[in-house]
């Protein structure tokens, strides 16, 4: 048992930590630890800063522009990355569809896109979720005919995050309607947004923000070119990556800052004449958060060296990860709200300049963050996929 | 970064687990249990066989030179099996107390035998109306001619009938009337003595303790652990050796709530209602799920527990030791909670059977109640945790 880097460890930890320091733009930091809105320039200059000193994808194999950093390197990476407040990369394109791409995609289509998505030339988003296909996703309806040399596209597909930043969006479509076993008739498709007929719709968050969209399609024209893999196997894709999706997603580096930020603003409140940290009830609860945290990064790095020394993908049961990381980020996000009494009340969204730009974000925050247990697989799901997979109930 | 056992740790593990799986099984354990002495006097040789009772002591000692993670693999089986002989009070606090702070000639004197296992020592050190305060207020101790006289009282005292010898906290007078203390002190104290008074008693999770009243006890000049030299440390000493025993118990207790979880899904595959095998139902898997992550939640922070305590090991400095408490409590803090969470639903998902004697899983709901409020409880460990900042 030993819960310290190596020396080699620790000399990597400063590396980044250094360049993040010297490197990350104040004002993306600013923007990332007091919770305002990051547009889509700010994540395309922050990938392409990453790009440029050939950090943007770590865990891409070194031929495609990967580090070759191993495991424990690149949680270390992404952990400085969180603690130091960077923007946090958008997976959809650098994790998932790369991850397709590698495992599925032909020659011609990994040169095309694979470049674009490392470089940041590319935003990509994801067309999973429909209107009746969320938890039971084979479910999904929309339709993509083969005519000649192309797929003709209809349908809708719904949370679609960042969709109007996407420049494309990897999307799962219905190429066949009449087998049995509905995962049996489902395809992978590569959809230039550009393209006619693709409509984006917003949909308001009730923290007033606009992340998530609906994506109309209507007579979309996809080359069969774009078709990742074979046809009517695309469920074998969506499997895979999901599996990908689960990986990262403790995320302990943001969190502890974020606990930080948060033990730090309940000593500068009042209650009754003492710093609010003082209060013991509120004190109480954010002890209990922190040791959550505690817990959930002794148990990521438990996951984490269980990999590094199987050289194998984790278990279904990384999958607490998710669960326990997502629950502690909605206890963070609440206490913070909470930290700042009154002054949590105006409402960010429908009041510029004349309130405190801090606090105001802060209940917002909090309803945001309810997304956190719901999506990339519902932590329902979450426990239902530790219950059958690992647990063998 | 490493998470696995040495290939030592390993092998006494896999000793250990040998020995209990053939001798400690839930028939055996209860013989233990309904037996007049509470303690089975073969399960402690064998303990002492494997090197347990000499396992966290220096080689000059004769021990093995093992820390906090040296005992880790131990406690977690000590827990899946519920071993009842407590290992903790002899070994991990009193003998341990005797290593840290005796002087060489007390070390030389009461050590060997304690860690052969031949002779046993158990700490004495809760006092009535104190919950889990360290420094003695109930327990004093004079000058009285050369040596010292002890009059109080403790309580909850583990193991102290098996006992030979009592390690007891107590605070060291100047004489009646002088308002004055002269800090506390442990000392070491013949249960034979005259004076000593042992009320015994089972525990909830069937361990056997005593309430001890000292009455007038008269004790010899190198009674007091370490001597003059040591006097004001021993409020110190005797926090690591809580903290390192602390760490030692959400270890057992991460052992016993493994082998609730396991008995729980085994049960519950097997169990038919509605004609079906009641595991089926997605409203006990989730809970099943919930206590599988408290388990490994609360193993993680067993570890992290253990680490901390072994990387203060006679460090003094400010840091170390507030990462140690830090650590300590925030395991005690998470433990409790998931020994909680597991024992309870552990029982509710075997129904009604999980109320009987009959089953383990009832035995384990009360060791883990137990363990949870050994050296603190949640609220304790809290504030302590959040007392250091």
């Amino acid at each position: 048992m030993d819960l310290n880097n190596t020396p080699e460890e620790a000399a990597f930890r400063n590396e980044v930590r250094t360049w993040l320091a010297a490197n990350l733009p104040s004002d993306l930091q600013e923007k990332v630890t007091r919770y305002q809105h990051l547009s889509r320039e700010d994540l395309v200059l922050w990938h392409k800063i990453l790009a440029a000193k050939g950090w943007s994808v770590p865990h891409w194999p070194v031929e495609w522009g990967g580090t070759g950093w191993d495991i424990t390197q690149r949680y270390i990476f992404d952990e400085e990355m969180g603690f130091a407040g960077a923007p946090g990369q958008a997976p959809f394109g650098p994790v998932m569809c790369a991850a397709v791409l590698m495992r599925f995609g032909t020659e011609p289509q990994k040169n095309r896109f694979l470049p674009r998505m490392r470089d940041g030339e590319d935003f990509w988003v994801q067309g999973y979720s429909e209107p009746g296909a969320g938890s039971d996703l084979a479910s999904l309806k929309t339709r993509a005919e083969r005519q000649g040399d192309h797929y003709l596209v209809n349908g809708q597909k719904i949370w679609t995050t960042l969709g109007h930043y996407g420049d494309w969006i990897f999307c799962l479509v219905r190429t066949d309607a009449t087998v049995e076993k509905r995962q049996e008739g489902i395809s992978f498709l590569l959809i230039d947004m550009k393209t006619p007929g693709i409509t984006v719709r917003p949909l308001i968050l009730m923290d007033g923000s606009h992340e998530v969209n609906e994506i109309f399609f209507e007579n979309v024209k996809v080359p069969i070119e774009n078709l990742v893999f074979e046809e009517n196997k695309g469920w074998t894709v969506a499997k895979y990556l999901l599996g990908h999706e689960r990986m990262g997603s403790a995320r302990t580096g943001g969190l502890r800052r974020e606990m930080t930020a948060l033990k730090t603003l309940a000593a500068k409140e009042q209650r009754d004449g003492k710093a609010l940290m003082e209060d013991i009830r509120f004190r109480d609860r954010v002890s209990r958060t922190e040791i959550e945290l505690d817990a959930l990064e002794l148990t990521a790095m438990r996951f984490l060296d269980k990999m590094r020394k199987s050289g194998q993908p984790p278990g279904a049961d990384v999958s607490m990860l998710k669960i326990r990381g997502t629950e502690i980020q909605q206890m963070i996000t609440e206490l913070m709200m909470q930290a700042v009494g009154p002054n949590s009340q105006p409402f960010a969204a429908v009041n510029d300049g004349h309130v405190d730009p801090y606090a105001s974000r802060l209940a917002p925050r909090y309803f945001n963050y309810r997304k956190a247990s719901i999506y990339a697989g519902s932590n329902e799901i979450q426990k239902n996929i530790i219950a059958k997979m690992t647990l063998g109930l | 970064m490493d998470f696995d056992y040495s290939e030592e740790q390993q092998q006494l593990a896999d000793s250990l687990q040998k020995y209990l799986a053939a001798n400690y099984g839930f028939e055996a354990r209860k013989k233990t249990l309904d037996s007049e002495a509470g303690f089975s006097q073969s399960a402690w040789s064998a303990f002492a066989d494997i090197g347990l009772t000499a396992l966290p002591f220096d080689n000059e000692a004769g021990g093995f030179g093992g820390g906090a993670v040296d005992m880790m693999p131990a406690m977690e089986a000590f827990g899946e099996a519920l071993v009842v002989e407590p290992l903790l009070d002899h070994v991990a606090l009193a003998s341990r107390l005797v290593a840290t702070v005796g002087t060489p000639s007390q070390r030389d004197a009461v050590l060997p035998a304690l860690l052969a296992g031949s002779r046993k020592a158990t700490l004495a050190h809760l006092e009535r109306g104190r919950r889990y305060a360290l420094e003695p207020v109930n327990t004093v101790v004079l000058k009285a001619g050369d040596g010292w006289r002890l009059d109080g009282e403790k309580i909850v005292v583990l193991g102290a009938a098996a006992a030979d010898v009592l390690v007891v906290s107590a605070q060291i007078s100047h004489g009646p009337g002088c308002p004055v203390s002269g800090g506390t002190g442990l000392f070491l104290v013949d249960r034979q003595a005259a004076g000593v008074k042992l009320s015994t008693y089972r525990t909830v999770d069937g361990q056997r303790a005593a309430d001890v009243t000292f009455i007038g006890v008269m004790l010899p000049p190198d009674a007091l652990l370490g001597g003059e030299e040591q006097k004001g440390q021993a409020l110190t000493h005797l926090e690591e050796a809580i903290d390192f025993a602390t760490a030692l118990l959400c270890a057992d207790a991460a052992g016993a709530m493994k082998s609730a979880t396991d008995a729980t899904l085994e049960y519950t595959r097997g169990r038919k209602q509605f004609g079906i095998a009641i595991a089926s139902f997605q409203a006990l898997q989730h809970r099943m799920v919930d206590m599988f992550i408290a388990c490994e939640e609360a193993r993680s922070m067993a570890i992290l527990a253990a680490c901390r305590v072994d990387a203060a090991r006679g460090l003094t400095d400010e840091v170390s030791v507030a990462a140690r408490k830090k650590a300590v409590s925030a395991a005690m803090v998470k433990v409790a909670d998931a020994a909680r969470l597991v024992s309870q639903e552990s029982v509710q998902l075997h129904g009604g059977m999980g109320m009987t004697e009959e089953m383990k899983i009832s035995h384990t709901f009360r060791r883990l109640t137990a363990s949870v409020q050994r050296f603190g409880d949640a609220d304790h460990h809290l504030a302590r945790y959040a007392g250091i900042g």
